[in-house]
């Protein structure tokens, strides 16, 4: 009745998957092994980290949560943020959706073996964490002079 | 010959536009309603209050807003859940709501937004007379 599902699998299927693969080699993806501290694409909050030889930065799109109740700390490279988004659920309404995440988070980043632990430095704007953890000097490219 | 140049390129400008719309991000929402109104939160960290944008008629909304975070130069992204820099949702409207009258308000990514019902629709509370 419905046919061979199996067949949408060669058109629209092959597609979206086309699709992530320019999405992923654009960013990258492809080149950089997925961490085992990495969790799923999608889990809250989201993470967006970018390098230049100077510092490493990354940004928690950690909307509503307030950021002093957030722990952030790190460890040589590893750098972990914890912290918890308490929504307030009407009493009395009637509840359509529910789409956004509620409850305690952490999140473990593996930064780079070069950086600066002592160098972090974290702000929160807009509901998004910033924080820009400095590399190291001795890690930056130098000229070797030859005697 | 120049016709067919012009043809191409307003395709591939489509093209790109459809591109750019596919990529826009679904934010998360609460939506529940009580007797006077609807509330709608949704999550849209990066937002600003200037760059994001409202839109309301007689029978739909639409929420737009672009992500703004100042980056420092020569910046290689390294790894990104969030790949698009604008959030895009719109809903249908239903007649009993007052969409003239939204209040909306912005705090920390969230945004709040206020669906009042017109006067004439909310409910009223009927009493059973017992004589």
């Amino acid at each position: 009745m419905f046919g061979n599902l199996g067949n949408f699998d060669n058109s629209l299927f092959d597609e979206f998957r086309r699709m992530q693969r320019d999405i992923d080699q654009l960013f990258g993806a492809t080149s950089w092994p997925s961490s085992i501290r990495a969790v799923a694409r999608g889990s809250y909050p989201q993470v967006n980290i970018g390098s230049n030889p100077d510092q490493v930065d990354v940004y928690l799109f950690t909307a509503g949560v307030d950021p002093e109740t957030m722990d952030i700390s790190i460890q040589q490279n590893l750098l972990t943020v914890a912290g918890e988004r308490k929504l307030v659920t009407e009493e009395g309404a009637n509840y359509y959706r529910k789409e956004r995440y509620d409850g305690s988070f952490r999140r473990v980043v593996t930064l780079p073996d070069d950086v600066d632990p002592d160098k972090v430095d974290a702000s929160y704007r807009d509901g998004i964490l910033h924080i820009a953890i400095q590399r190291r000097e001795a890690a930056k490219p130098r000229q070797i002079e030859i005697k | 010959m120049n016709d067919t140049k012009e043809v191409a390129t307003r395709e591939s400008n489509a093209v790109q536009q459809a591109k750019e719309q596919e990529r826009t991000i679904r934010p998360a929402v609460d939506i529940f309603e009580d007797d006077t109104g609807i509330t709608v939160h949704a999550d849209m960290p990066g937002v600003s209050k200037d760059r994001l944008n409202i839109q309301t008629d007689s029978d739909s909304l639409s929420i737009v807003g672009d992500i703004n975070i100042p980056m420092p130069e020569n910046m290689d992204a390294v790894y990104a859940d969030v790949r698009s820099n604008r959030y895009q949702r719109s809903f249908s409207l239903s007649r009993e709501l007052d969409g003239d009258n939204i209040e909306a308000s912005l705090k920390d990514g969230v945004l709040t937004l206020r669906i009042p019902k017109h006067e004439e629709h909310k409910p009223r509370k009927i009493e059973v007379r017992t004589d």
